[in-house]
């Protein structure tokens, strides 16, 4: 009797008790149901919400081993056991000791993710009754990679039990939420424990005390935005920047890989085009007016907000987050606006606030997760007015042709 | 039952409970977010709330017959400030410290729904004893549910209670501090507030279904 028939036979067990939508979940996770529809005139698609999920995942899987094989990376670059990075192949990143030191570090952070959120959406399946939904599984997957590395498990896990509940479940769980539930756990972990959420000590990994001595105590590695918002010079080359090989949370920093993965999800038709290209034109007029500010001469080397503003308009997509928010994040369809007009309004605002937030500051040095959330807050109400609007359009010219 | 009929009881309990000011009708948020950050606050607050509702009560009680209606209001706000002042005097008097705290929220006392509220709906047409106790019951509530949160948030926010640090100390690290906890400096800021006023409000209405209202 194989693993499917098992569990089948113990779904038929618990059908009706309590714990019933614990072996559901299970049970479909793994396989297709025993019983499915077959005449009728049902709709027959093959992207039902849990394929949806695996896209997205697929199309996160390689930031995610970017990000483990980056972990590595700049801790040994920081202690000189590996030499700068020429290309995306090189294989100063891509070796082993990288691998062993950054899956040390980054898969606690999967596992406590997935563990604590799985488990609170079982347990409130269980209490009410209802399915599990798998709206967690991209989550789950989100978190890890918006993190810095050195985020201790426990804070992770308050912030996902805080996001799981207070984010989605309260709302009445998958597909009812307001707020992007990754999002709303990186910006609790932001409020909350700021100290281990932003700063210059904590995006390479590597708590070092008690080794050798003649070793730092703590490696640090600045942000590409944490240097800037402080008019210091940018250590990394744009190539860095493209491919990845700079400190940042564990998995946004490749914006070559984030490509790849926009691409997947473009092509599966699962992430909104409109949303991403509008949001990448957002961030591009917002940088081009700041860049004409400083060229107009309004603003001199001494202001504070001098280096931000004076990146380049393009750079800002490099650097940061916003690339991955861009993708992953303000994609989202159920927290995104609905209608595609209304997806172009909420995109480009999103871009528009990000490098705004960005710029003027430096204190919340990632701008796209508090646009991001604030667009999600918006995103009924931009709806509501291109619905609105289309009626009046309508309206008007049902009146025309009637008179 | 001695002092107080069943009625006169339900005055005071129903407030607590099911009827609470803040959970129930939320009115007075927004005190209940601003000086919740730590517990004696809350806990002065609540109680110049109760004074100032109790009196306020008795006071509008006994002048129901003779306020004309049309100047009702004012007549209301003008029994509301005097009593605030007194708490506000009082405070700068005594202590001076906690009422630097408390800052504009003592005389923002005065805007709190819930005392208007009171007067309308109670005082303007009962008695002057069951006034009291009706004043007395739903400024207790208020106060109940401050002090919740405001234990909540200092224990959580700051790790003390009452200014004792109760986990250990953060700077030393002794106690719970020693394994790596850190405060949670999210419960700090007002937004956090809200949001232990909404899991108060959710574990409520889930022990008593009759409170959910129809969609």
């Amino acid at each position: 009797m194989g693993l499917k028939q098992s569990l089948h036979k113990m779904k038929m067990k618990y059908e009706g008790t309590k714990m019933a939508p614990a072996f559901n979940a299970i049970h479909t996770f793994l396989y297709l149901p025993n019983e499915t529809t077959h005449n009728g005139t049902h709709i027959k698609a093959a992207d039902d919400l849990k394929r949806t999920m695996n896209i997205v995942i697929m199309s996160l899987v390689p930031c995610l081993i970017f990000g483990i094989f980056n972990a590595g990376y700049q801790q040994n670059l920081q202690m000189d056991v590996v030499e700068r990075a020429a290309g995306f192949l090189s294989t100063e990143f891509w070796n082993l000791e990288n691998f062993s030191i950054g899956a040390w570090k980054v898969l606690p952070l999967v596992l406590v993710s997935y563990g604590v959120g799985l488990l609170i959406e079982f347990i409130f399946a269980v209490i009410k009754g209802h399915e599990v939904e798998e709206g967690y599984l991209v989550t789950g997957m989100l978190v890890p990679l918006i993190v810095p590395i050195d985020i201790p498990l426990w804070m992770l896990a308050v912030a996902v039990i805080f996001g799981v509940v207070i984010g989605k479940e309260v709302f009445g769980g998958t597909g009812m939420n307001i707020l992007n539930p990754a999002l709303t756990i990186r910006a609790f972990l932001f409020f909350a424990y700021p100290t281990k959420m932003s700063g210059d000590q904590i995006w390479v990994a590597g708590d070092l005390k008690n080794t050798l001595a003649g070793q730092p105590d703590v490696l640090t590695g600045e942000t590409i935005l944490g240097s800037l918002a402080q008019n210091k010079e940018v250590a990394f080359s744009l190539w860095d920047q493209f491919w990845g090989f700079i400190p940042g949370s564990v998995g946004e920093t490749s914006t070559f890989l984030i490509l790849i993965g926009a691409l997947i999800l473009v092509l599966s038709k699962i992430g909104s085009w409109r949303i991403m290209l509008s949001a990448i034109a957002g961030s591009l007029v917002m940088g081009l007016i700041f860049n004409g500010v400083v060229a107009q001469g309004w603003i001199g080397e001494s202001s504070k907000f001098f280096a931000l503003m004076n990146t380049e308009f393009w750079n800002h997509l490099l650097i940061g987050g916003l690339a991955f928010g861009i993708v992953y994040m303000a994609t989202d369809p159920v927290s995104a606006s609905q209608t595609n007009k209304g997806k172009w309004i909420y995109g480009f605002l999103i871009g528009f606030v990000s490098v705004t937030i960005r710029v003027f500051n430096p204190a919340y040095p990632e701008g796209v997760m508090l646009a991001i959330l604030l667009m999600n807050v918006f995103a009924p109400t931009i709806d509501h007015y291109v619905v609105e609007g289309n009626i009046k359009k309508r309206a008007k010219r049902l009146k025309v042709k009637t008179a | 039952m001695g002092l107080l009929s069943k009625k006169d009881t339900k005055l005071i309990l129903d407030p607590l409970m099911d009827d609470n000011p803040i959970t129930i009708q939320v009115l007075g948020i927004c005190s209940a977010l601003a000086i919740t950050a730590q517990l004696k606050p809350s806990i002065v607050m609540a109680v110049s709330v109760i004074f100032v509702l109790g009196l306020g009560n008795v006071v509008i009680s006994l002048m129901r017959n003779i306020i004309p209606s049309k100047i009702r209001i004012i007549v209301q706000l003008i029994v509301v400030a005097t009593l605030v002042i007194i708490v506000d005097q009082v405070l700068k008097a005594f202590a001076y410290e906690l009422s630097k705290e408390l800052s504009v929220f003592i005389g923002l006392i005065i805007t709190n729904c819930i005392i208007m509220g009171r007067f309308e709906a109670f005082a303007l047409g009962n008695g002057p004893w069951r006034s009291f106790l009706d004043g007395i019951g739903n400024a207790l509530g208020y106060g109940v549910i401050l002090v919740i949160v405001g234990f909540f948030r200092e224990l959580l926010g700051s790790g003390t209670l009452f200014g004792f640090q109760v986990l250990g100390d953060p700077v030393t690290k002794t106690g719970l501090y020693a394994i790596g906890y850190e405060n949670n400096g999210f419960m700090v800021l007002p937004p956090m507030a809200l949001i232990v006023v909404g899991i108060i409000i959710w574990v409520q209405r889930s022990r008593n279904k009759a409170l959910i209202e129809e969609a």
